[in-house]
């Protein structure tokens, strides 16, 4: 109702004793919005190189519970992927996102059906790209859309990220500025920070893994 | 929900009382502290974070009229609705509309305490539409017929036990009849009924942690996955939350991430921190259709410019109530509405009147741990002082309370006089002691000498003392 927006603003401006905002204030917060700058970001990965980087993303994406692979080439991967299917005694099925870099990669010669789609009820494992890695604390970054629909990072039981090791960054804040240059303001419908499987601890304050979403978090680092 | 503020003291001595509370209590005390204090030992960078936060809360609350307008236009520019809502009457009604044009049946929810405080399930349900909480938590006290007693753990009161009777008797209808005594299986058991729910469902409702005036997206944050299925499955996404959670930039947002799960459960980040602009884009294969954000006020507003402003900065991270002995005794129903602990005691008053609420920021002996560990430094104890003030003006408190509070007041101003009668009185409590050195009972103050013997004092008052050491240390500066 537009009654309430105009009394909840209008509440709000009396409380700063102002009206709308207008002047250098105006400008600042204008500004504030179309040329976002960090804060404070801790040295904990900022301060590494590169190589220092990548081995504190496998450091905090494993202590977070993720299962963190490394292969040289992209044509490594299907067998790598059969691997962890067979080891979780699986049927040899997974859907995968329809990104080229995936859905492009040569399943059926590692035995595997693969099917590129978004999830559906009963899918077992699913194998979906990163957009980004973040050193700091271990986490995916996922972007949303035809070539990756979310649906595939939750409704699977297993859930094989494929990352390559270029696009692992120190801060949550790099990455976000990797997506602004590389998307030109389009947002998309969903961006995901995923760190480690699917948990909860609200019976009894004890850790189970696989609350509702994924039981296991497989990373895939390519060209490490 | 029913408020029992009002009979604050009564909750809190059968909260006492109440084996199964203080066991699951128990688990509360051994956990969040601990793991909250080793995650900020890994960051050294966490204090100069907390300042950060506390600053940028300020800033935005400062211009919040603009980055509510400029979250408002970025939602729309992605397709999303955003209304507003004065009250939590408005607000049960816009979703209630929501539901009812998208001929919903059930509604999937993920954890939003906003949604508590509106009284939004009720509502639904008094309409004919099921709302079903999918957080392991919220789904196990929706059985259990209770309402959270903790912002992030809202099962901390329930055991075992407990869990295993609820399950067993409302998963019979699932054909599972066999009753699940282990975590696993019980957590299985849920995963399995709930993802059906998911798949069913016709809206799904989340709250939102932040809301981006940027990009127009909200954000949550889950561990379990579950606020994630809820709002990409149905037709319809509905992000319900507050005006203060506005924040510029996702820069902002990610100082706030960094403070708020290790103020919370001690992780470096939640295991899901997900971003959601709009509906389902023309060549997306999955996502919602309609993507709906409800802004409460609900008298927040009103706190801007105000004596309680600073609670607006709060990020509900629980971090307060973790460390509060008050809340590590009775637990969160005691407080009698939907948020609990230091923060829901400075909280409370202001939603639901002071007339109501005044046993709350009573509840505290201003310790000052919650003000310590507050990841956006809230003068938590300082807000329930002016609490305490405001009660005492509008003569809420009772008369021998105010009668005692005057003649301290007169007594105090007049030093001559209060120092004769204390020294007095100080000579007179040792007498009272006698050999033992322990006063069994005192006159005026019988329930407190019902339950422990006061401490006799050595005879002579603070002020003799301290006059005595400063003369002897006036003598020693002289030699």
């Amino acid at each position: 109702m537009s009654g309430s927006r105009e009394l909840i603003l209008g509440n709000i401006r009396k409380g700063l004793r102002r009206g709308a905002l207008s002047g250098d204030a105006l400008a600042d917060c204008a500004e504030r919005l179309a040329a976002p700058r960090p804060n404070l970001i801790p040295a904990r990965a900022a301060a590494l190189d590169h190589a220092g980087q990548l081995a504190l993303f496998v450091q905090m994406a494993s202590e977070a519970a993720a299962l963190v692979h490394r292969v040289e080439a992209a044509a490594e991967v299907p067998a790598l992927v059969a691997g962890i299917v067979d080891a979780a005694a699986l049927p040899r099925q997974l859907v995968c996102a329809p990104a080229a870099a995936i859905a492009g990669l040569d399943w059926q010669g590692a035995g595997l059906q693969a099917q590129a789609r978004a999830a559906r009820q009963g899918d077992r494992v699913s194998v979906t790209p990163a957009f980004a890695g973040i050193a700091e604390t271990g986490t995916l970054m996922l972007l949303s859309g035809a070539h990756s629909p979310t649906s595939l990072n939750f409704l699977p039981d297993l859930h094989i990220v494929v990352l390559s090791a270029t696009r692992v960054l120190a801060s949550y804040e790099e990455a976000f500025a990797l997506w602004r240059r590389e998307s030109a303001g389009e947002v998309p419908r969903t961006i995901n920070l995923i760190t480690g499987p699917s948990r909860s601890a609200d019976i009894e304050q004890k850790l189970q893994m696989g609350a509702h979403g994924p039981i296991q978090l497989h990373i895939v680092l390519l060209g490490a | 929900m029913q408020l029992t503020s009002p009979d604050f003291p009564r909750n809190a001595a059968h909260a006492l009382h109440d084996a199964a509370l203080q066991r699951a209590l128990g688990n509360l005390k051994a956990g969040f502290p601990g793991k909250r204090a080793a995650a900020v030992a890994r960051l050294p960078e966490f204090e100069a974070l907390r300042d950060l936060g506390r600053d940028l809360k300020n800033h935005i609350i400062e211009h919040l009229d603009y980055y509510l307008e400029q979250f408002e236009a970025s939602v729309q520019r992605q397709g999303g609705q955003v209304h507003w809502a004065r009250d939590a009457e408005e607000a049960r009604a816009i979703i209630l509309g929501i539901c009812q044009r998208a001929g919903a049946k059930t509604v999937t929810k993920g954890k939003s305490m906003v949604s508590e405080e509106i009284g939004l399930n009720e509502h639904l349900a008094a309409h004919g539409i099921e709302p079903i909480e999918t957080d392991l938590g919220e789904y196990i006290i929706q059985l259990r017929g209770e309402h959270p007693s903790h912002i992030i753990a809202p099962a901390i009161h329930v055991n075992l036990d407990q869990v295993s009777d609820a399950f067993h008797q409302h998963h019979q209808q699932y054909g599972k009849h066999e009753r699940q005594t282990e975590p696993r299986a019980l957590m299985n058991e849920a995963r399995e009924i709930l993802r059906d729910k998911f798949l069913r469902a016709d809206v799904g409702i989340t709250g939102a942690n932040f809301c981006i005036a940027e990009t127009g997206q909200t954000v949550i944050v889950t561990n379990e996955g579950n606020g994630d299925l809820t709002q990409l499955l149905p037709r319809v996404h509905i992000a319900i939350t507050s005006i203060e959670k506005v924040v510029p930039t996702l820069e902002d947002a990610a100082t706030f991430i960094r403070l708020l799960a290790r103020s919370a459960t001690g992780q470096e980040i939640s295991v899901y921190t997900t971003f959601s602009a709009g509906g389902r884009r023309a060549e997306d294969l999955d996502g919602p259709e309609e993507f709906h954000v409800v802004l409460l006020d609900n008298g927040r507003s009103q706190m801007v410019g105000g004596e309680q402003q600073d609670m607006l900065r709060c990020i509900r991270c629980s971090a307060c109530m973790n460390h509060c002995p008050v809340y590590g005794a009775i637990g969160g129903h005691a407080y009698g509405w939907v948020y609990p602990g230091p923060m829901g005691s400075v909280l409370t008053p202001q939603l639901v009147g002071i007339e109501h609420a005044a046993h709350l920021p009573n509840a505290s002996t201003f310790c000052g741990r919650c003000e310590s560990v507050c990841p956006v430094r809230i003068p938590l104890p300082r807000l329930l002082r002016n609490w305490r003030a405001r009660e005492f003006e509008r003569h809420l408190t009772p008369q021998g309370y105010r009668f005692g509070l005057r003649a301290w007041a007169w007594l105090t101003r007049r030093p001559a006089l209060y120092c004769g009668l204390t020294r007095l009185g100080a000579r007179l409590l040792r007498w009272l002691g006698g050999r033992s050195r322990r006063i069994r009972s005192l006159p005026l103050a019988g329930g407190w000498s019902a339950w422990r013997d006061m401490p006799a004092p050595q005879g002579r008052t603070f002020q003799a003392l301290w006059a005595e050491r400063q003369r002897a240390a006036g003598m020693e500066g002289k030699r």
